[in-house]
């Protein structure tokens, strides 16, 4: 692999295996893929396959034991400062307000508050949350605070944006919603983003392409473009092409005998 | 419950009830007043105490006891804690000793350090300062190793140091045990300061106890008992009002009723937890 490279994100024979007591996990197996500047990345994959192991190693909390993983050509060795992570819920400090949750990115990385409160004032009216930035997060509702976690992603601007199942525990209506609106900030900021989902046709609807993974050890199954006209309205769901993408995706699952979605 | 004006009533006319009740017993069966004295002449006593003064110079040296011991204590508690807790090596060296201490009833050690300190201010400010410690020490401790493991994850995430770790997550997340600590070592602090002063001192309302119990004053003796729970009563408001300002974000510190998310259990959690944490801790 050359050593500077114009993807986005580079993997290459990644693997990552736990330390139990009983000898060991492999979560991640030798798995490969690019992703280049500003497409966006869906990750499909039954559960306990890695996927949650392969966005802590490419967002630098987590070693991996072997291969190797570039951002924008560099190698991870920690965290960085140029990415962005929602995590499945929403990890709100209950002490800060919502402008404060927001804005803390800006204070580890010790940015002008003043400047980017501004931006976060903007973001959350981006997301839909004008007016709330001075509630607390028992406020809100799930669904409020989940995308009080995607702004705090935005608000130091990274260039990429990795998330997991960030919309997992939201409800069918509410979920739809959201993917509405992440696609349109994808559209306004067109930032590179790791998606990862339990569900084949967010996947689909969100997705440049949709990286599809083995039950444990998570290996990559296979590699889906999806070739919708954007922006994509949920109407999009009712068309043949859209159908024909989930068909696919799931009778891959089927054929590895790992169902979920 | 509420208190409603229909509340506030029956809670009046019970309590009524309760001591002439107790006054109408101790008449009727003629129980002697060094055994058990009758409200009004508990009253009495009371009256006689706090119209010379007596009590007053007394109540306030031990309060002044406790509340060094209390500042003291919870102060070296909160620190040893956060020091345990945030170093391996101090809870290496400290983890054996704190607990051997826990187990131990710390009131027994009071003969001892009154023998060490002598019978004035200081062996009542130790005394209760080595009662109020531990509270404090456990539930900082723990307070501090709670910290949410996803809230970990997103400060590394965003390449948080361990100090901005500590300051920006560990430390407010521990607030809640900290302060459920504080409830609890006030109270000790009292314990400590009136054990000290049974064992040896020359003022104090355990002093005051004490010589009354000689005498067999038994009205007296109830009479402090009454000022004694009122100053407990007294101290704790204390605690639930610095409790309210420091921990404004949490809605059960407003009397909400709904939480409205799992962050609201979770601190409510927080405080039902550091009542686990107490109660390795004994006086
Ligand atoms: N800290 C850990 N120690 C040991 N094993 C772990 C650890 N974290 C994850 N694993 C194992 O690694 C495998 C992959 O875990 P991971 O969390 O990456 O799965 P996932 O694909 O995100 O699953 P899900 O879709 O349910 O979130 C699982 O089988 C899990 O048991
Ligand atoms: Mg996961």
């Amino acid at each position: 692999m050359a050593p500077v490279t114009t993807e986005a994100i580079a993997v290459s024979n990644l693997s990552k295996s736990y330390a139990t007591r009983d000898g060991g996990v492999t979560a991640l197996d030798r798995t490969t893929f690019d992703v280049p500047e500003g497409e966006f990345v869906a990750v499909v994959g039954p559960s306990g396959c890695g996927k949650s192991t392969l966005l802590k190693i490419l967002a630098g909390i987590l070693p991996a034991s072997a291969g190797e993983a570039r951002l924008r050509g560099t190698l991870i060795d920690g965290p960085r400062r140029d990415i962005g992570v929602v995590f499945q819920s929403p990890v709100l400090f209950p002490w800060r307000t919502v402008l404060d949750n927001v804005l803390l990115p800006v204070d580890v990385q010790r940015l002008d508050r003043g400047r980017y409160a501004r931006v976060g004032l903007d973001l959350l009216s981006l997301v839909g949350l004008r007016g709330f930035d001075h509630r607390y997060p028992w406020e809100l509702s799930g669904g409020m605070q989940q995308r009080v976690a995607i702004t705090r992603a935005l608000v130091h601007d990274p260039a990429m944006l990795l998330m997991d199942e960030p919309f997992g525990a939201l409800d069918a209506m509410t979920r739809e919603h959201m993917n509405l609106e992440l696609q349109r900030i994808w559209l306004e900021r067109r930032k590179t983003v790791l998606f990862i989902t339990h569900s084949i046709p967010e996947a689909v609807f969100l997705g440049d392409r949709v990286l599809v993974m083995t039950p444990r050890p998570g290996r990559l199954l296979d590699d889906v473009r999806v070739g919708l006209p954007r922006p994509r309205s949920l109407d999009v769901m009712n068309t043949p092409e859209f159908g024909r993408h989930v068909h696919h995706i799931r009778a891959l699952f089927n054929v590895k005998g790992g169902v979920d979605s | 419950m509420r208190w409603t004006g229909r509340n506030l009533g029956l809670t009046l006319l019970l309590f009524a009830l309760t001591i002439a009740v107790w006054e109408a017993v101790v008449r009727i069966l003629q129980i002697p007043i060094f055994i058990l004295p009758a409200p009004t002449q508990v009253g009495m006593a009371l009256y006689r105490g706090l119209a010379s003064g007596l009590y007053v110079e007394h109540l306030k040296y031990t309060l002044l006891e406790t509340l060094l011991g209390f500042i003291v204590g919870s102060a070296l508690g909160f620190f040893l804690g956060t020091a345990v807790a945030m170093n391996r090596y101090v809870e290496f060296f400290f983890y054996p000793y704190i607990i051997m201490f826990q187990s131990l009833p710390k009131v027994a050690l009071a003969p001892l350090i009154v023998v060490w300190f002598g019978l004035g201010l200081t062996s009542k400010v130790i005394n209760a300062a080595l009662i109020a410690f531990f509270p404090l020490l456990v539930n900082t401790m723990v307070g501090l190793k709670s910290a949410d493991e996803d809230r970990v994850s997103l400060m590394r995430s965003l390449a948080a140091s361990e100090r901005q770790i500590f300051w920006m997550l560990r430390l407010p997340n521990a607030l809640p045990f900290v302060m459920a600590g504080l409830d609890v070592a006030m109270i000790f602090a009292l314990i400590g300061a009136i054990v000290a002063e049974f064992v040896g001192a020359q003022r104090g309302l355990g002093m005051l106890i004490q010589s009354m119990n000689f005498n067999m004053d038994v009205s007296g003796q109830f009479s402090i008992l009454l000022i004694l729970s009122l100053v407990g009563l007294l101290l704790n408001r204390i605690i639930t009002l610095i409790r309210r300002r420091v921990m404004f974000w949490d809605p059960s510190e407003k009397d909400l009723l709904e939480p409205a998310t799992d962050d609201v259990a979770a601190a409510r959690v927080g405080r039902g937890l550091p009542a686990e944490a107490k109660e390795g801790v004994t006086p």
